[in-house]
């Protein structure tokens, strides 16, 4: 099959409706009559609910109801995505606080009036009476009561393979750490939102602003709501990214769609900043305490994980998923004989957790590869040998870990991890940036560099449905139950059904996000989109493309062998000047038959793909202040294949900066009583253009997926997991203190902290 | 409480009844409907409501809609002319300069300014400019080169 | 703009629809005046760039039941020298000074000074005096009228008066200036033609609010510091003079030793207000290595 599309950086075809102010994000969506719905928001992390005093705001201009608890008494708590958890079940979130208040941000009422600024007028005079009950804000302390008979550690996941304490009473050198890593998350630039609207003839509720897993939200908001799915319909128009954040069930959507029913009128609810940084997931807390026994080349001969996951005050749809995926990513790339994690999944009363992107692998990359280092350290070996000597080798691959993660046994697909450290160490003119650093060190610059290599999954399945059909004016839709948070699907897809059909690309257009076309969808999360989905766009569009020729050698009166599809035509290959077809001529002539050029493609997998990579940054840290100046940056990053590379930089280039954030800015900070403190874009610092450094990516493309017929493997999460340990080792580099950064993110406050320590402990040497 | 005022947008005037309260990011959205202009923290850090009023780069959810009566605004709506995409927006396209497209009118706004006030700019100063307002998708990479290449374009044309 | 003062846990909590209030757009001083007369004991304010104000509004966080929008009102854009000061309208705006808006050392300082506050959208509409009048103590003008002993000129319906920038800062987000009094100009005194100025802040992205920060100029005489002036800013709850660091440069040659004494005595002299998250002695610390930037900063 030729492939004229896939592999190369063509522009995406939805730029144009965003470039010229023509999306139609959630809050650009608005119907006549509509009403618009504001949250009222515990302000105390954990409390007795006393009392709720709508009285003020049901008089309020403007309002048209409100409600409590009391209210929606029939709503069951929002549940979990991938099923019922007997462990967790008894912990879900009730859409409205009823008896207790678990964080501040929690919903706790909803108003409805005419307009927003009228909502949100009403919304402040509702009076909330909270008995306050001592918060619990760390994760490894020990557990308390969540309520009578259940303590705030609902579960504990337990994985591992081999003699773990064998290993360790064998071992050469044992090195142990303590690390953590801050709470952060996504903090996608649009605010969340949907907006409902009920068809009574239908008895249909329509709800826009899905996205992500628009059939899995709609199952669960159905689940709430006590309805048959199939009487929701879930739209996803433009969406300002999504990181994992977006699209999970959330009180909110329940409610906006129940309102829709009740009240008669469309409801719409948008939420502001201050709201989605007190009550859209957080993420990536987590404190490690982790040990490694090695011989002694280095070489892993068991590791053990115990870590807390600060999970926040109720389960998320997600579950135990971050925690499951922290133990089952965290050997990455390296060959580890034996292996114990023990995971605790432990409330606290701040704002739950959820997966944000590389779920589990940014925490548990960070714990590994300050390991690798203080292996490195601790045997005088130098750091990128010690992980070449551990990295698994491609003559082992398929390689199996005796262990699931998020229920997928762990067998890697394929990967040639030397490798690409090798181009990496070119890339990146290692051993000259070495005596570079050197002699800026001399210079008396505090400069250094830092290397991370990770491992990342992609495309769980198992399997994808799609359909192609091509219309009689020979364009082409391709119908998924894929979503778009901005990545770039309709592009990406487009060029896989442009390769598979031959068709131009810039005639594909890919439908998402609308659960009334199409039954089940997988949406877009774990980097699934374009491994699963797409690979499922490949079956159908080939699928047609024979169904075309089959009929086309049936007008033509000659061997289906002798045609071809090219550029929207079919045609006999062996002489271009021969009569062609079009596309919709032929589509035309066989519709409503059999031969019909419409057909679906399923594609399933038993695993998912395992895409992986390493990172390099270089910092200057500014001595007297703390702060640290990230000067350069590459990360490298093997896909197997890219649909369009273009797109895969960009994605890995996103990454990064989230990545960077936390590595060194962002941070969900409370105070002694659960007071949330980063609340607005002053507090809560993203990256800017001016943080960023030199960045270059490497896509490689050595160790195609054997698992798929493109050979993809996900590149949406590869930019991410490493930064946070790059950066600590080029910090521990420049300071000269092997070690140092056990804490993300490395605050100028922190690291001055570690540097006035040094010197301190310097001073007394010297006295 | 409300009163009448005009904003004139893109060159067209829209004559609008608001309270003083209502800001001018909200005015331009909801009572003029140019939903081009978005809304990402309503407390002027990310700068994704960004417009220019008489070619100036303003954040519309620091304004109040009265405060900018009868003065002339532009906005990403008003940026390709006769059809013709403005050499940002192509620029923008050409080098993958967004993802989810949010931040992407504020960009554009705030780029628009700078070129058209120094096409020329110099690389340090661009990136301070373009440092005014949060992506969370791209890692800015695309972005600076977008609006670099399109510098070196209106450049030609001047 | 003290956006991350941390919040109560009462009702009230996230906002960002301002509450509702009485807009009024004078044209004249005198009018405005007799307008903040009227309602500024009902909680009426001044709105000049709004880029302070109308965030607090938005959070809720500031509740004026009128607004005064001084922003067509005559005669407060001026920008000009006068009798030896800058004379700076209340309506001029932060990006006038992106270009030198007096010669001499005074217009370098001031560019120098405004490229660090926020971004251009921001410095496009808000105001050098409306600076002054908030009183954030991390904002950059009032730290250079603390500095270079600038004189606030107030209007009200009771007269004109002048007040010294010594006893104009008392404290975060706190004035001399009555609730109905207009600043309607700042005078900063002209610099010598062969003065030195240096300014360093330390924030943690560009354009944020500084975490520490410090002004310096002087003379020199005979090859000798002589008018030194330190000033710490974004440290204490309002900015200032250091003297005990201005001691340490009088009388001595610019070069590390002096810089190193006067950042010692601003290490020994600061009272920094500590929080959760910049504790106390790490904004003396910083304060310590912004002063010696600063001083750094002024040899060429």
């Amino acid at each position: 099959m030729k492939t004229k599309f896939v592999g190369q950086p063509v522009e995406r075809l939805e730029d144009l409706p965003l470039v010229t102010g023509r999306g139609r994000y959630a809050a650009d969506i608005n119907f006549p009559d509509q009403l618009h719905m504001r949250v009222v928001r515990s302000g105390h992390a954990h409390g007795e609910l006393v009392s709720i005093d709508t009285s003020q705001a049901r008089v309020a201009a403007g309002v048209v109801a409100v409600w409590t608890a009391a209210d929606v008494a029939g709503l069951k708590p929002i549940s979990l995505r991938e099923g019922p958890d007997a462990k967790l079940d008894p912990y879900l979130q009730p859409v409205l606080a009823a008896r207790r208040v678990r964080y501040v941000g929690e919903p706790v009422a909803v108003v409805f009036a005419e307009d927003a600024y009228l909502a949100e007028d009403a919304a402040e005079r509702v009076g909330v009476e909270v008995r306050e009950l001592p918060p619990l804000l760390e994760a490894f302390a020990a557990p308390v009561e969540f309520e009578p008979g259940r303590s705030t550690e609902p579960l504990v996941i337990r994985k591992g393979f081999g003699d773990v304490d064998a290993a360790f009473r064998a071992a050469y050198a044992v090195v142990e750490l303590d690390l953590a890593t801050g709470r952060h998350s996504g903090v996608p630039l649009e605010t969340r939102g949907a907006i409902a609207r009920y068809d009574a003839a239908r008895d249909i509720i329509e709800m826009h602003g899905a996205a992500k897993v628009p059939h899995r939200t709609r199952d669960g908001i159905a689940r709430s709501l006590g309805r048959d799915p199939a009487t929701l319909h879930l739209c996803e128009g433009h969406v300002g990214g999504g990181f994992g954040i977006r699209g999970e069930v959330y009180p909110e959507d329940v409610l906006v769609c129940l309102a829709a029913l009740r009240l008669g009128r469309p409801v719409k609810w948008i939420e502001d900043r201050y709201e989605h940084l007190i009550a859209a997931n957080h993420s990536r807390q987590q404190r490690h305490h982790v040990r490694a026994a090695v011989d002694a080349a280095g070489r892993l001969l068991a590791l053990d994980d115990e870590f807390f996951h600060d999970q926040g005050a109720y389960p998320r749809t997600h579950g135990a998923r971050v925690v499951d995926l922290t133990a089952g990513m965290l050997p990455g790339p390296y060959h580890v004989p034996a292996y114990r994690a023990v995971g605790h999944y432990r409330l606290t009363n701040k704002t739950p957790a959820a997966t944000y992107r590389a779920p589990g692998r940014f925490e548990g990359g960070f714990v590994r590869e300050r390991l690798m280092d203080a292996i490195a350290q601790r045997l005088g070996l130098d750091r990128v040998e010690v992980r070449r000597r551990n990295l698994i080798p491609p003559t082992a691959m398929p390689y199996r870990r005796e262990m699931s993660a998020i229920g997928d046994d762990v067998e890697i697909d394929s990967g040639d991890y030397g490798r690409l450290l090798d181009r990496t160490l070119a890339r990146i003119a290692w051993d000259a940036l070495q005596r570079s650093l050197e002699q800026r060190r001399a210079a008396g610059e505090m400069v250094g560099a830092g290397i991370a290599m990770f491992l990342e999954k992609s495309g769980p399945g198992p399997r994808d449905t799609t359909y192609v059909t091509v219309e009689e004016d020979g364009g082409v839709e391709v119908l998924t139950g894929s979503a778009s948070v901005g990545q770039g699907v309709e592009t990406a897809f487009a060029q896989i059904c442009a390769d598979a059909l031959g068709v131009d690309y810039r005639r594909v257009r890919v439908v998402h996000g609308q659960t009334a076309r199409i039954a089940n969808g997988v949406g877009a999360h774990a980097a699934r989109a374009t491994v699963l989905t797409g690979s499922a766009v490949h079956v159908a569009a080939s699928n047609v493309r024979a169904k075309a020729i089959a009929a086309a050698a049936d007008l033509m009166q000659v061997p289906a062998e002798a045609l071809d599809v090219v550029e929207g035509k079919v045609v006999r290959k062996d002489s271009a000047d021969a009569i062609a077809l079009d596309l919709g001529e032929v589509a035309r002539a066989v519709a409503g038959t059999a031969a019909a050029l419409t057909a679906e493609g399923t594609f399933t997998t038993t695993h998912m793909t395992y895409p992986y990579g390493a990172q390099v940054a270089v910092v200057r840290v500014d001595r007297d202040t703390g702060g640290v100046a990230v000067e350069r940056c590459l990360v490298a990053y093997d896909v197997g294949r890219a649909v369009n590379p273009m797109m895969v930089e960009g994605q890995l280039a996103g990454g990064f900066a989230q990545g960077l954030g936390g590595a060194l800015f962002e941070e969900f900070q409370y105070d002694e009583r659960g007071q949330p403190l980063s609340v607005t874009f002053a507090d809560y610092l993203q990256p800017t253009a001016s943080e960023m450094p030199a960045l270059d990516i490497l896509v490689s493309e050595d160790a195609p997926s054997p698992l798929n017929p493109l050979g993809i493997k996900g590149a949406g999460e590869g930019g991410v997991p490493a930064v946070g340990a790059a950066v600590a080792a080029a910090i521990d580099d420049a300071i000269g203190i092997p070690g140092a950064v056990t804490i993300l993110p490395v605050t100028p406050v922190r690291l001055k902290e570690i540097l006035d320590r040094e010197r301190q402990v310097e001073m007394r040497r010297k006295i | 409480m409300k009163r009448g005022i005009t904003l004139n947008i893109n060159g067209r005037d829209h004559p609008v009844q608001v309270e003083p309260r209502r800001t001018l990011a909200d005015a331009i959205r909801e009572d003029c409907g140019q939903t081009g202009t978005h809304t990402g923290c309503e407390h002027g850090v990310c700068g994704a409501c960004t417009v220019l009023l008489e070619g100036e780069p303003v954040r519309s959810c620091l304004m109040f809609a009265v405060q900018a009566d009868g003065r002339r605004l532009r906005t990403v709506e008003g940026l390709a002319h006769d059809g013709q995409l403005h050499p940002l927006q192509r620029a923008f396209i050409e080098h993958h300069g967004l993802q989810c497209g949010f931040c992407t009118p504020g960009f554009l706004m705030l780029a628009a300014a700078a070129l058209e006030r120094d096409p020329a700019i110099g690389d340090a100063a661009l990136l301070e400019v373009l440092s005014a307002n949060l992506c969370r998708c791209t890692g800015y990479k695309n972005i600076v080169t977008a609006v670099r290449a399109a510098a070196g374009e209106m450049r030609i044309k001047k | 703009m003290g956006l991350d003062h941390a919040r109560g846990g009462e009702a009230a909590l996230e906002a960002v629809k301002p509450a509702p209030f009485e807009y009024h757009a004078p044209r004249t001083v005198e009018e405005a005046v007799t307008l903040l007369a009227e309602v500024a004991p009902r909680d009426g304010r001044v709105l000049a760039g709004g880029q302070s104000l109308v965030p607090a509004m938005a959070l809720r966080l500031a509740r004026p039941a009128h607004l005064v929008d001084i922003n067509a009102v005559s005669g407060l854009d001026r920008l000009r020298v006068e009798a030896g000061d800058l004379v700076i309208g209340a309506c001029v705006r932060h990006a006038a000074f992106d270009r030198p808006a007096a010669g001499g050392p005074l217009g370098t300082l001031l560019a120098q000074v405004a490229r660090h506050i926020a971004h251009w959208p921001v410095r496009t509409r808000g105001t050098f005096c409306g600076s002054i009048a908030n009183a954030d103590p991390a904002s950059e003008w009032c730290l250079l009228a603390a500095t270079l002993d600038a004189t606030m000129v107030a209007r009200s319906v009771r007269g004109a008066r002048a007040i010294a920038a010594a006893g104009f800062f008392h404290g975060a987000m706190a004035t001399a200036l009555a609730a109905d009094e207009l600043l309607v100009e700042v005078r900063v005194p002209l610099l010598a033609a062969d003065a030195r100025c240096g300014f360093s802040e330390f924030s943690r992205r560009a354009g944020d609010f500084a975490i520490a920060m410090a002004l310096a100029t002087y003379r020199l005489e005979n090859g000798v510091m002589t008018d030194a002036r330190v000033g710490i800013g974004a440290v204490e709850s309002a900015p200032r003079r250091v003297g005990e660091a201005e001691a340490a440069l009088n009388g001595k040659r610019p070069g590390e030793d002096a810089f190193r004494d006067a950042a010692a005595a601003v290490a020994r002299a600061a009272a920094p207000v500590g929080d959760i998250r910049y504790p106390a002695g790490y904004r003396r610390d910083v304060a310590a290595a912004m002063a010696q930037r600063a001083l750094e900063g002024t040899v060429p």
